[in-house]
Formats: structure tokens, C-alpha cells, sequence
């Protein structure tokens, strides 16, 4: 069912006003840093620093592109991947070791340093970032109209597999754990599991869909700057999460979309005062649907019995 | 090799209190040793060093033929030592055949996160596993309760279940029947120490109750002060009077002096 929605939403883009395309590809992009937040939030992590990762994927992309000229997408969004993964890898040997509150912190600190870092580095632009070339598809560098549609496509596809990768390893013996350890940490050392590097796998996943989101994001706005790795990044990432809930993958995009769609409603409405529009949205989604927009399609699936997540 | 576990001069401190001192003790394949004592006895601590829970501060635990002292908790459960809790450790979110299944897949994926990755959690094999599991342990009836939801002697049921599911070959019980009803203590004592022993696993068990341990044990180590004080048949050792006075406190006067009016 899931490809069937991709498949129409990319038959479907040509017809669609642009304004509706940009919206989707940030809303899609960031929904990649969603899932990952939906993997941690299962084991009872809130990461309130997650736009460390979606910083370093961009910046990523951003600086190979102006420092070495190359511009295809695969190879970019590769090393985006590989440098933020091994950025999450290695902050996980101490990430892995917190919990509740101090994880969030922690995890806080470490963005806010890459922040202050981009801040304070003249030759990446400082506060005012820098522009980033348009990617080039195996060569071929669409104009006009044309690179919107491919760069949807582009994130659509990233989507589409991220989906169905991290749906299999929520069904594998590590992912499926992720309940476990909010549950019994005690129970699953003594059978033998190693719950900090199960953590930590989770922390590298989660690390590296943050930087294919970031890097994403980069090439569609065409520019970086330091308020990606910005503590209100993250805290919009978090806030899409507890929208779109951890019940279900295909709620991270649904829940991003919703945010965005909301958040550009907002701006429109409200110019001056959009917060309380989105704040307001988030009080509502907590006291009514505090398992988030996922529950929803719980409750069309079957009918409320006992729930098994 | 005919003992299961040795343990050598076991020495643990806190600060000034002395959770175990000297403590020396080597178990043979396929006895089954209850552990009593008065609480604070070091009991409890006693089986934390056996499953690396706590890091002694002198002495050796072996294994069989592996030196195990201070090894972390799941290397050692790798090995074969498993134990369940007096607080029993299940997942109380998922349903109690979700627990199982969760252990017997741990199981059979030995521990390894690769494999971990791999191998569905959910699959046929770990279904049939877990299945009869619950049905060896009499709760197959419970299999879609959520955890949370379970009496306490289905709780510890299920906690001794999930930790017999990686086939180990020696279980420790910490006061498996803490919490639970009397009537209900031995029906849930000859389900567990029946299936154990049809398993061939070796079985120490923390115990309270002296009638238990009297009924199920070959064999009673008694705890003071973090020493073992006595160490014997069930005979001998519940009826010795020191032992009686120092792990259940002495007489009250109060109900000998109702006896005695007259």
C-alpha cells in the first residue's frame, strides 16, 4: 500500500502547484530525520539535539560541492550519510550511556557546540551560511521547472527506501527491542543483549537518516547556514515526532507534511504570532491524540482492542 | 568437572558494611542449593556477583572450567548462568507471549547485535519456541495479557520462563515465591523446580519460607552477616537452633508468656 502512495504522490507532482512541491520536498526531507527520532523515541530517547547530524549531512553536501566541485547527487548524499553516521557513531560512545533528561541534554550540548563552532568560523559564512550549487543527476544538471520535479523525486525516493529499511529493522530482533529497553534494561542484559550497543545502533541510524535529511534539505534550499544545528531545529523535529507518534513509519510522513502545511498556514494567518498557532496545534495533538496522527490509522485498521505497538 | 560453580574466598564491601566476607562455596552438577538468611544477610548480594550484577571486591567465581569474577551480566548469561529477579524483570508494554518471543529470538540470535539486525524478532521458529515455553510453564493461557496486567505468581512465572529460554545450565531464583500467596507457593514451586530439574539445569534459589526450602532444596546455605554460617542437608541445618534463631530472630517472649498463664 505504502509504494502505491509514493507511486501516485510521484505521478501525481507534475499536475501539483509548486509552492505545494517546496513545501513537500523540506516536509519529506525532514521527515527522514523524524523516523530516525521515531527508532529513539521508541527506547524512551528524546534527542533534543538531533539537528547536529541534519547540520553535518548539509554542511556536508555544501562543502564538498564548493571545496572539490563535485556535484552529483548519489556521491554527495553518500558522503553525507557516511560523515554524519560516523559522526553519530562516534558521539555515541557517550551518548549511549544516558538516559531520560540527561540524554536530551547531552545530546543538546553536543549541536549547540557544532553551532557555536559554525557561528564562529568566518569561512563557512558565519550566521549567514553559504550558497550550495544544485545537485547534478549522473551528469545531467536540470533547469528551471524541471529541477524542482527531479529533486522531488529525488527525496521521494529517498523516502520510499528509507521506509521500507528501517520497517525491516523495526521488525528485527534489535529493532524490535527498542520497547524492551524502555521496559526492562535489566532483563534484556541478563539475556545476554547489550543494551548500550543496541543504543548506540540506534544512535547511528537515527544519526545517519538526520544527515541524508540535512543533505537533502541543503540541496533544496540551495543554501546552509548555522541555524540548522540551532537547539529550535531539533525541537521542531521532536515536535513533528510526538505528532506523527512511533506507532507506524509512514506516520513520520504524514506527521512532517502536517507540520509543515501547518506551519505555512500559520505564517499566512498569523504573521507575527505563528507560534502560538503551532503551539496550540501541539497542546491539542498531546491532550487528544497523545499517541499522535500514527493512532489514527490504528483505529481504521482495527478496531480499539488491547494495542500492540 | 563435576562441579558447576566454585567459589573462592568472595569477598564484597560497601563502604564499612560487609555484603559477603570469605564466602567459599563449590556446587555440583544438578544440586539444588537454597540460600536462606535474615535480610541484609547478603543473600542477595551473594547471587549479583554470580551473574556480574555486582563486581566483588576479592575473591573468584568459576564457571564450570572459566574464570567469570567481575565478567558483565551478558557475557555471563552467554555462557549459560541465567537468573530471574525477586522484582520480576519482564516487559510489562508488550503481551506476556511477546516477552517470551523477545527471549527465545535474544536466544537465537546468541547475543549478537549483527544478527540481531537480521533475524525478525517475530518469525514462526521464535512463535513455536515461545509458545512452548508458556506451555512448560503452565501460562500459555495469559499469552495475549499485557504484562502489566498479570498476578504476581504469573508474573514471576514468566520471569523464570524468559530467563530458562536461553538454555542455560545454571538458574539462580531470587525469592521466586516472594510476593505470592500461600496457597499458591508450592503449586509454583513443583511447576519450576519439575521443569528445571526435567532440563538438567542446576538450581540456586534465594528462599524465605523454610517449608520451601526444607522441600525443594538438597542442600541449604545459611547466611549471616555475609558469611555462610551453616552448610548441610535440609535436615540438618533447619532444625539446628541457631541457625532457626539467627535467620528468623529469636522467640517472642510475648507468645510463650500467653502459653505459660496458668
Amino acid at each position: 500500500m505504502g509504494a502505491l502512495v509514493f507511486l501516485v504522490a510521484a505521478a501525481l507532482t507534475p499536475a501539483l502547484p509548486a509552492w505545494i512541491v517546496s513545501l513537500a520536498i523540506v516536509a519529506l526531507a525532514n521527515a527522514l530525520v523524524v523516523l530516525g527520532l521515531i527508532i529513539l523515541w521508541r527506547a524512551g530517547l528524546v534527542p533534543f539535539g538531533q539537528a547536529l547530524f541534519y547540520a553535518i549531512g548539509a554542511y556536508a553536501v555544501a562543502l564538498i560541492a564548493r571545496y572539490t566541485g563535485l556535484r552529483d547527487v548519489l556521491l554527495l548524499l553518500t558522503a553525507a550519510a557516511i560523515l554524519s553516521g560516523l559522526a553519530a557513531f562516534l558521539t555515541g560512545f557517550l551518548l549511549a550511556r544516558y538516559r531520560e533528561i540527561f540524554f536530551a541534554m547531552l545530546s543538546l550540548a553536543m549541536s549547540m557546540i557544532l553551532y557555536g563552532v559554525l557561528v564562529k568560523t568566518e569561512t563557512l559564512g558565519s550566521t549567514d551560511g553559504f550558497h550550495v550549487a544544485p545537485p547534478t543527476y549522473f551528469g545531467y544538471a536540470p533547469q528551471g521547472g524541471m529541477r524542482l520535479l527531479l529533486m522531488f523525486w529525488l527525496v521521494l525516493g529517498c523516502c520510499a527506501v528509507a521506509a521500507v529499511l528501517v520497517s525491516f529493522y523495526l521488525r528485527s530482533v534489535a529493532g524490535a527491542l527498542a520497547v524492551p529497553v524502555r521496559d526492562s534494561e535489566i532483563r534484556l542484559e541478563f539475556l545476554g543483549v547489550s543494551v548500550n550497543g543496541l543504543i548506540h545502533l540506534n544512535l547511528v541510524i537515527a544519526g545517519t537518516l538526520a544527515g541524508i535529511g540535512g543533505a537533502l534539505a541543503a540541496f533544496a534550499i540551495e543554501h546552509v547556514d548555522p541555524s540548522m544545528a540551532y537547539w529550535t531545529t531539533s525541537g521542531g523535529f521532536v515536535f513533528v515526532t510526538i505528532l506523527s507518534g512511533a506507532g507506524f513509519v509512514a506516520a513520520a510522513f504524514v506527521g512532517s507534511l502536517l507540520f509543515e502545511l501547518l506551519r505555512s498556514i500559520a505564517y499566512d494567518v498569523l504573521p507575527g504570532a505563528w507560534q502560538i498557532f503551532l503551539g496550540s496545534a501541539l497542546l491539542l495533538i498531546i491532550l487528544f491524540l497523545p499517541e499522535g496522527v500514527g493512532s489514527l490509522f490504528q483505529r481504521v485498521r482495527r478496531p480499539p482492542s488491547h494495542s500492540r505497538s | 568437572m563435576s562441579a558447576i560453580l566454585s567459589v573462592r574466598g568472595l569477598e564484597k564491601r560497601f563502604g564499612s558494611v560487609v555484603a559477603a566476607r570469605d564466602i567459599s562455596v563449590t556446587v555440583p552438577y544438578l544440586q539444588t542449593v537454597g540460600i536462606i538468611g535474615a535480610n541484609g544477610a547478603g543473600k542477595t548480594s551473594f547471587v549479583n556477583m554470580i551473574t556480574g550484577h555486582l563486581q566483588p571486591s576479592k575473591g573468584s567465581i568459576w564457571f564450570e572450567d572459566r574464570d567469570i569474577t567481575g565478567r558483565p551480566s551478558r557475557e555471563i548469561s552467554r555462557l549459560g548462568i541465567a537468573r530471574s529477579f525477586q522484582a520480576p524483570q519482564i516487559f510489562t508494554s508488550l503481551s506476556v507471549l511477546d516477552n517470551i518471543c523477545a527471549a527465545t529470538a535474544i536466544a537465537r540470535t546468541g547475543g549478537r547485535l549483527m544478527s540481531q539486525t537480521l533475524t525478525p524478532l517475530q518469525s514462526a521458529a521464535t512463535r513455536t519456541d515461545g509458545e512452548a515455553a508458556l506451555g512448560l510453564f503452565g501460562i500459555a493461557s495469559c499469552r495475549d495479557t499485557r504484562a502489566a496486567m498479570l498476578p504476581q505468581g504469573v508474573r514471576k512465572l514468566l520471569d523464570i520462563a524468559m530467563a530458562v529460554a536461553g538454555q542455560p545450565r545454571l538458574l539462580l531464583l531470587d525469592e521466586p515465591t516472594s510476593g505470592i500467596s500461600m496457597v499458591e507457593k508450592f503449586g509454583l514451586m513443583d511447576v519450576v523446580m519439575s521443569r528445571l530439574k526435567h532440563r538438567r539445569i542446576t538450581v540456586l534459589f534465594v528462599e524465605h519460607d523454610m517449608d520451601i526450602v526444607g522441600r525443594y532444596a538438597d542442600r541449604v546455605l545459611a547466611f549471616h552477616d555475609g558469611a555462610v554460617i551453616a552448610d548441610g542437608t535440609p535436615a540438618v541445618t533447619l532444625t539446628n537452633p541457631r541457625i532457626q534463631e539467627l535467620i528468623s530472630g529469636p522467640k517472642l517472649k510475648a507468645g510463650t508468656a500467653d502459653c505459660d498463664h496458668a
